[in-house]
């Protein structure tokens, strides 16, 4: 019996991650995209799934980028800009007070590469006091084989403005490698107010290296919601929220399904600089034979500060891992800072009670995970949290 | 309706149940007086089958059908109903959904939440940062949606304040057909250490519980007079 091998680059586990980038070509010797109707229908299905409406229906903008072309940028809301950064660096001079500030230029490989070799990213901008119902969608989406694909975004959120931006994030359906590199600052100015969705439907011998620094001044409110639900060969994120007026606050949602092959290494982190800040971390991962390590770390640095980190786990398979390390770390007493993490298996007298209602034993397990992942992500449009409640409801049977 | 035959079950490696008859025909309802960790919740905990309760000896005969080791939804589905004295959280899951799950007629949970005063809890997760009144009362609206032949209530009265005692009296009283003096269908078998409920919920016949063993039968008033006369200890002696 003959079996048909499918063509993979899988790359050595022990690689280090100078090796890692080296093995991959720059997206900016890959073909780009011209026009969205070169787009397969298998594609746009897959891009539909990380939230990207095609329709434009309740979306004010959209920002789609494939390998390191700009497919499609257009806006069309009062108040609101949209470009490529490539565009907006040399439209305002001053942008460059906003470039590489909250992430290092030099923190590693992949900062370096970034800076060295830009692909492009995307440029959003809310003017002052300009308050959108609807967000800008954005998608960097991966479409040749083996490509690295590096990617500068700058988001700001002016004096009183109200943002919401959803990212997809992709590769090709048939591509079995590439890396992304997405490098990310956003400032949230007095009184802002920024709700940043990012989905990832990644492939299996994906690599995804997101650098994320984000800066939120007096009042303002920052919402991060990250939902991976699809396997990927290595994510390692830890984007950093730093709360330097009096009474702003961050949020971080994740939530995380790591199938067998999957090393999910996540983690958010929030500094707690200024008076009476407040900050909470909630992760909600499952393991079906995956590696999660779930991170998370607050940072109390001022007074009245209140902040919060639930980090919890299920082992759904045998062979998963789920490694939850929550930190606290407290610079003065008068800070009120807690945690709680649990990690392990659903409870069983949880699925008896739904057992004793009538449910089957695989029906009650279902419903258990998908309470388990029932995080309330604030500021979706119902429709989004719909897809995502329906992605939830499918990601039990496995992938 | 229900027969237990010489039920003996471990609880993780311990007996518990030793030898326990109990008949209980359509129409009937039974309490079961006894002491703290005598073994009342778990004859109810085996009757609905939960994991844990190694049933040893014994059979268990519901409907006819010998259900001793049938899962916990195929009990459900054959008409049997439980509210556990401390059920768990569902986090994620909402008492709507739960509801959902329990209704035999569509839209009926919703209905019975708002007859009893509980819609606002619609939208909360199942049990979390419930009161022990809340837990009881929606134990009983989704036991109301399921509408079992056969109801197990574990000690329903407890952390019910004054005011609710009556209300969770004519749940209860709904639940296992009360209102029907003919032909009436529903049974069931209550668990209780106060014994309070029976001011509220009228019982057929009463048996007292000690140490995983059934120790008499009787009118259920007369011999929750004499346990709040005398105490459990009239009953040790009675068992020598």
């Amino acid at each position: 019996m003959s079996t048909v091998k499918r063509k993979t680059q899988s790359k050595p586990m022990d690689m280090s991650e100078e090796t890692l980038l080296k093995s991959f070509k720059p997206a900016s010797d890959a073909p780009t995209l011209t026009s969205l109707a070169e787009l397969e229908e298998k594609e746009i299905k897959k891009l539909k799934n990380v939230g990207l409406d095609f329709s434009e229906h309740e979306r004010i903008g959209t920002y789609i980028q494939t390998n390191c072309g700009v497919a499609k940028c257009d806006c069309h809301m009062e108040g609101v800009e949209l470009m490529p950064i490539t565009e907006a660096l040399k439209k305002y001079d001053w942008l460059k007070d906003y470039w590489w500030k909250l992430v290092a230029k030099e923190k590693d490989v992949f900062t370096k590469e970034t800076a060295a070799h830009l692909d492009n990213g995307y440029f959003i901008r809310a003017l002052p006091g300009a308050k959108v119902v609807y967000p800008v969608q954005t998608c960097l989406y991966i479409r040749s084989e083996n490509v690295a694909q590096r990617v500068h975004n700058i988001v700001i959120a002016e004096e009183g403005s109200e943002l919401h931006v959803i990212t997809g994030c992709s590769t090709h359906p048939d591509l079995t490698s590439a890396l992304h590199i997405g490098v990310s600052e956003f400032y949230i100015k007095k009184g802002a107010k920024l709700v940043f969705t990012m989905i990832h439907n990644w492939g299996e011998n994906v690599y995804v290296r997101p650098r994320t620094g984000v800066l939120v001044e007096e009042d303002g409110v920052f919402l991060s919601n990250y939902v991976s639900l699809k396997g990927v060969k290595s994510v390692q994120t830890y984007p950093t929220a730093r709360l330097a007026g009096r009474r702003a606050l961050a949020r971080f949602n994740s939530v995380i399904v790591a199938p067998e092959g999957t090393v999910m290494d996540s983690g958010s982190r929030i500094i707690l600089d200024a008076p009476e800040t407040r900050g909470e971390i909630v992760s909600r991962t499952i393991s079906y034979g995956g590696k999660v390590i779930a991170r998370g770390h607050l940072v109390g640095n001022a007074p009245g500060i209140k902040a919060h980190l639930e980090c919890n786990g299920l082992i759904l398979a045998e062979n998963g891992v789920i490694h939850a390390i929550p930190e606290l770390e407290a610079h003065l007493a008068d800070v009120d800072m807690s945690h709680e993490a649990a990690v392990g298996k659903i409870a069983q007298d949880e699925i008896e009670y739904l057992m004793a209602r009538g449910l089957s034993e695989e029906d009650a397990t279902a419903t258990i995970v998908r309470g388990f992942l029932n995080v309330k992500i604030e500021g979706l449009p119902p429709e989004l949290d719909a897809e995502i409640q329906a992605a939830v409801a499918e990601s039990h049977k496995g992938i | 309706m229900l027969h237990i035959e010489d039920l003996w079950v471990d609880v993780h490696g311990k007996e518990v149940l030793k030898g326990i008859d109990l008949h209980i025909e359509k129409g009937e309802t039974h309490c079961l007086f006894g002491k703290n960790g005598s073994g009342k919740t778990t004859l109810l905990m085996t009757l609905m089958g939960f994991s844990g309760y190694k049933v040893k000896h014994g059979r268990i005969v519901f409907k006819d059908v010998d259900v001793t080791h049938l899962p916990v939804n195929e009990r459900a589905k054959l008409g049997l109903g439980i509210s556990l004295q401390r059920p768990p959280t569902l986090k994620g899951v909402k008492l709507k959904d739960m509801l959902k799950f329990c209704e035999s007629v569509p839209g009926l949970g919703k209905n019975l939440a708002i007859q009893y005063g509980f819609d606002s809890f619609l939208e909360r997760d199942v049990n979390l940062g419930f009161s022990g009144g809340e837990i009881k009362k929606s134990e009983l609206i989704q036991l109301l949606a399921q509408s079992p032949d056969f109801t197990l209530l574990d000690e329903p009265e407890s952390g019910v304040d004054i005011e609710n005692l009556h209300l969770i009296g004519e749940m209860i009283k709904k639940l296992l057909q009360k209102d029907v003096h003919r032909n009436r269908q529903k049974s069931g078998l209550i668990i209780t250490h106060t014994g309070f409920i029976l001011n509220y919920v009228a019982a057929d016949k009463g048996h007292v519980m000690m140490n995983g063993k059934m120790l008499c039968r009787g009118n259920p008033q007369e011999i929750f007079e004499g346990i709040q006369k005398y105490g459990y200890q009239e009953c040790m002696k009675c068992q020598l």
